[in-house]
């Protein structure tokens, strides 16, 4: 086995360091050594999204991402998402909506949602379930977390102006 | 059951009066889920805890000749190997639990496979150690040697009288006399009404059709998880994601020989389940790492083994014959149902019988059932187990027989609509069903007169389920300052505590965020059968507004006392007792519950019932999918699906239930299937070959709510989790037939089969 790594990142503002296998994944780094349980492992192979998280901007699933990849990058997750108390607009709509229910899937469809208004802040909603299209949820239908993130965006949008 | 509530516990509650229920509050378990803190089965980490990994087999039937765990058990890091010689070997034994009934034994040889491998995947041996690396080397090291057997996968050749034989004491039951071989078919039922000879010789038109689905998984996004620790004195704590801790725990004390007393389940949240977490896969495995090594043992599925190894639900043959006279009587119907059980007996084809012919009122009808094994996984309950391949079958039968009589599919189904007072095809009389409700809400719906396009079709179809009631306990205690708390012993698999919420603070007359519903662990509140059969909102709803009545009683009796007058002077009006002498001041529940130590102490009650009189439900879609002619590819346009519901408690979940229904059923219709190869292996054992539906393959889903109450239940709630999985498959399939004009009848349907059927047209 060969020795563990020492990784340095930001994660959610934050500095971290961890020692991590060289074979192990950021999601691994992330739940396991960071304590950051909220992405989770739906299929460990890239196709649930449930794992989803940024990488300096740009959305990836992180299980698919080596844990020693992270090394001086910026990770966000959604333990990073809400301003402290304070809920991200994408977070409130997905409360106000019903657009989730065992929740499972949430964290990443959160952040994928997040990572799509990033750079499209006026989806339409064929746009919205093309970019969410790497996110399975198996409860809603997707019905209520597409019209959450399409009221979000508009929130923002507002926000902006 | 005995019918333990024989009356409603209370008149449904007016409508007009309500201010909780039936409104849509954010729900209370909401801002976990949204900040990723709610805690799911994978999500636990205990201190010294090892990781758990389960050896499979690569055979799909193997006789295991020996296993030799020496070189694991000697590598440093390895700290525990367990076989099916670490378990009991259970006599076979029939125990009731949920909705359907499994065999103990048969429960733990799935758990861990003793003297034969069944199929595929099937557990062999398991191993504890201090990382996951050292534990999959350890599995690495574990030698088993096996005799190859022939297997057989498909449920038709599993039927056959020359098919390798999976249980030499397995012996067809239901037949007229006693087979001399042992058989693959498991059970023979049958249910029949009038004389189907007559019925079919008075018939004007007849349609018949055979018709094939695949086995699909349930595909929770959440792979089993659970963390088991057996302590020295014996006390066992599991934490697991499951659709009953109670259910987790029963199942493990019998696996494992152990009381139900030394074992303390606490639910985690769970990831979704859909029917295929009422059972047990890996908690016993980790208790039993656990006692040999005294260390907590964590052991979390890979999405591969989910696959592989838990649920799926059957592979079916479903063949209809119908007929029905030139006005659209239905006057005769023979059915007949294979449906795959897996590698042991109980696949779910009796609810697929009793379901078959629920919707319609037919003089003459034979149902006949086969429960077949086969070398595949054991199949595990699927939303509606067994209702939506009957009805797969039966509704594109009625989409032809409409078209050959030139009818309206609604027209026809409303002609032959099961009403109140008519006697269902599986026995009981149907009373307060809102079926025909829902056939009218779908008639006058815009999406029925949408116009179509070229190579688009629209198809009808409708659904049942009987849902249930049950063993359910809630308690409901009120703090020092007049908020209170609901328990339930229920996991929340998608709002429960919503629902369990609203209802409580509807009868105690608060705004429902001073009520905080908490699902408790099994040590904390009394039994109570697991959330399936679409029966929590039900039951364990009937448990809760129970016990809040009964607190309403008590602090009822305790303003009289502090007002000084007779109980009989004092009414509960919006959260507060009021005296009908208008010259005493009213007490709020606030109040009340500060002076709790002057009227006798702590407010609270718990209620344990065995709920009776579950309404069941009815379904009816309408799906406009286009066809791609150069492709084959359907595309889903529309979808419109209206369901009675009873009472909608909280209606944004009651949609979401609609719509994840639909959504799952599309899937079956369209693209899931498990593939297996000639050496009997899964070909698609992930979600990049197995295509669960995503965001983009779906439109918005209507879901139409209709209410026509139940009487039984204190707010008219009838179960809506299931019956929106029934009618999709043959929504899809007769849409499919509108678009290419060729009737498709093996699902999926997926493009090269269209393709294939509009060369051929």
């Amino acid at each position: 086995m060969s020795k563990r790594q020492h990784i340095s990142a930001v994660v959610n503002g934050d500095p971290v360091d961890f020692l991590t296998d060289p074979g192990a994944t950021l999601l691994d780094a992330l739940r396991d050594d960071l304590g950051l349980t909220g992405s989770k492992e739906g299929c460990g192979s890239g196709d649930c999204g449930a794992c989803s998280v940024i990488l300096d901007g740009r959305l990836v699933c992180s299980c698919l991402v080596l844990a020693v990849e992270a090394e001086g990058r910026r990770v966000e997750t959604i333990e990073g998402m809400a301003d402290g108390s304070k809920l991200h607009p994408l977070q409130q709509k997905f409360l106000e909506h019903a657009a989730l229910q065992c929740g499972f899937c949430t964290p990443g469809l959160l952040v994928a949602a997040k990572a799509l208004l990033d750079v499209n802040p006026d989806p339409t909603e064929s746009e919205a379930r093309y970019w969410l299209a790497g996110n399975l949820c198996r409860c809603t239908g997707y019905d209520k977390v597409i019209r959450a993130v399409m009221d979000a965006a508009a929130e923002l949008r507002q926000v902006r102006v | 059951m005995s019918d333990v509530l024989e009356r409603p516990a209370a008149a449904p509650l007016d409508d007009g009066q309500l201010k909780v229920v039936g409104t849509r509050p954010v729900r209370p378990d909401g801002a976990e889920k949204v900040t990723g803190k709610a805690m799911y089965g994978a999500d636990l980490a205990l201190p010294g805890q090892l990781v758990g990994k389960i050896k499979r087999s690569p055979h799909p039937h193997a006789r295991i000749v020996s296993i030799d765990t020496r070189r694991a058990r000697a590598l440093p890091g390895v700290k525990a190997v367990v076989t099916a010689a670490d378990f009991p070997d259970l006599a076979s034994e029939e125990y009731e639990a949920g909705e359907s009934a499994s065999n103990l034994r048969d429960l733990s040889l799935n758990v861990m496979a003793r003297d034969k491998a069944l199929y595929d995947g099937h557990a062999v041996a398991a191993v504890a150690a201090t990382s996951s690396a050292i534990a999959d080397e350890a599995l690495e090291l574990i030698t088993v040697e096996y005799e190859v057997l022939p297997h057989v996968t498909d449920v038709e050749a599993s039927m056959a009288s020359d098919a390798p034989v999976l249980h030499a004491h397995l012996f067809t039951q239901g037949l007229a006399e006693k087979p001399s071989a042992p058989s693959n078919i498991a059970k023979r039922n049958e249910i029949k009404r009038g004389d189907l000879e007559a019925g079919f010789a008075e018939a004007d038109v007849v349609v018949e059709g055979r018709y094939t689905t695949a086995a699909v998984h349930q595909g929770y996004i959440e792979p089993h998880a659970c963390v088991a620790s057996f302590g020295a004195d014996g006390q066992c704590q599991v934490w697991s994601s499951s659709q009953g801790q109670f259910m987790i725990r029963t199942y493990c004390a019998k696996i494992l020989a152990l009381e139900s007393s030394d074992i303390r389940v606490t639910p985690a949240e769970i990831g979704g389940g859909f029917g295929g977490k009422t059972t047990v896969y890996l908690e016993p495995v980790a208790l039993a790492l656990s006692r040999q090594c005294g260390h907590p043992v964590k052991m979390v599925m890979t999405r591969d083994e989910v696959f592989r190894a838990t649920g799926p639900t059957s592979g079916a043959v479903v063949e209809v014959k119908l007929g029905a006279k030139s006005d659209g009587t239905l006057i005769a119907a023979d059915v007949v149902l294979k449906y795959q059980a897996g590698a042991f007996p109980g696949s779910p084809v009796g609810a697929g019988s009793m379901t078959a012919l629920a919707c319609y009122d037919i003089p003459n009808f034979s149902i006949v059932g086969y429960d077949v094994v086969t070398n595949t996984p054991k199949v595990a309950a699927y939303r509606a187990p067994g209702a939506p391949i009957s009805a797969f079958g039966v509704e594109s039968a009625v989409d032809d027989m409409a078209l050959k009589l030139g009818m309206d599919p609604i027209a026809l189904r409303e002609k032959n609509a099961v009403r109140d007072g008519v006697k269902a095809s599986y026995g009981p009389t149907y009373r307060n069903i809102g079926y025909v409700e829902t056939l009218e809400a779908i008639k006058t719906h815009p999406h029925y007169a949408a116009p179509l396009g070229p190579n688009q079709g629209r198809g009808v179809a409708v659904g049942f389920w009987f849902n249930v009631g049950g063993e359910s306990t809630a308690a409901v205690n009120l703090n020092e300052d007049g908020t209170a708390v609901v328990i339930s012993g229920n996991p929340d698999i998608g709002g429960s505590r919503a629902s369990m919420a609203m209802m409580a603070a509807e009868v105690l007359g608060l705004p429902v965020e001073k009520v905080r519903p908490i699902v408790a662990d099994t040590a904390s509140i009394g039994f109570s059968m697991l959330t399936g059969g679409s029966r929590t909102t039900f039951a364990t709803g009937m448990a809760v507004t129970q016990a809040a009545q009964k607190v309403v009683e008590d602090l009822k009796r305790r303003a009289a006392m502090l007002m000084d007058v007779a109980v009989d002077e004092v009414e509960f009006v919006n959260g507060a007792a009021v005296c009908r002498d208008p010259a005493k001041a009213s007490l709020t529940v606030a109040e009340l519950a500060a002076k709790a130590a002057q009227t006798g102490g702590p407010i609270g009650a718990q209620v344990s019932l065995n709920a009776q009189g579950a309404g069941p439900g009815f379904g009816v879609h309408v799906c406009d999918v286009e066809v791609d002619p150069e492709t084959g590819h359907v595309t889903v346009l529309r979808y419109t699906a209206a369901q009675d519901v009873g009472k909608a408690i909280h209606p944004s979940y009651v949609e979401g239930q609609v719509q994840g229904g639909v959504a799952q059923g599309v899937g079956w219709a369209l693209n899931e299937e498990y593939i297996f190869d000639r050496s009997g292996r899964m070909e698609n054992p992930g979600f990049l070959d197995y295509r669960v539906p995503v965001a983009s393959d779906l439109p918005m889903i209507d879901a139409v709510l209709v209410e026509v109450a139940n009487p039984r239940h204190p707010f008219g709630a009838k179960g809506v989790g299931e019956v929106p999985i029934v009618p999709p498959l043959a929504a899809v399939a007769n849409a499919v037939r509108g678009a290419i004009g060729r009737r498709l009848t093996d699902l999926p349907l997926s493009p090269p089969k269209i393709r294939a059927a509009i060369d051929a047209g």
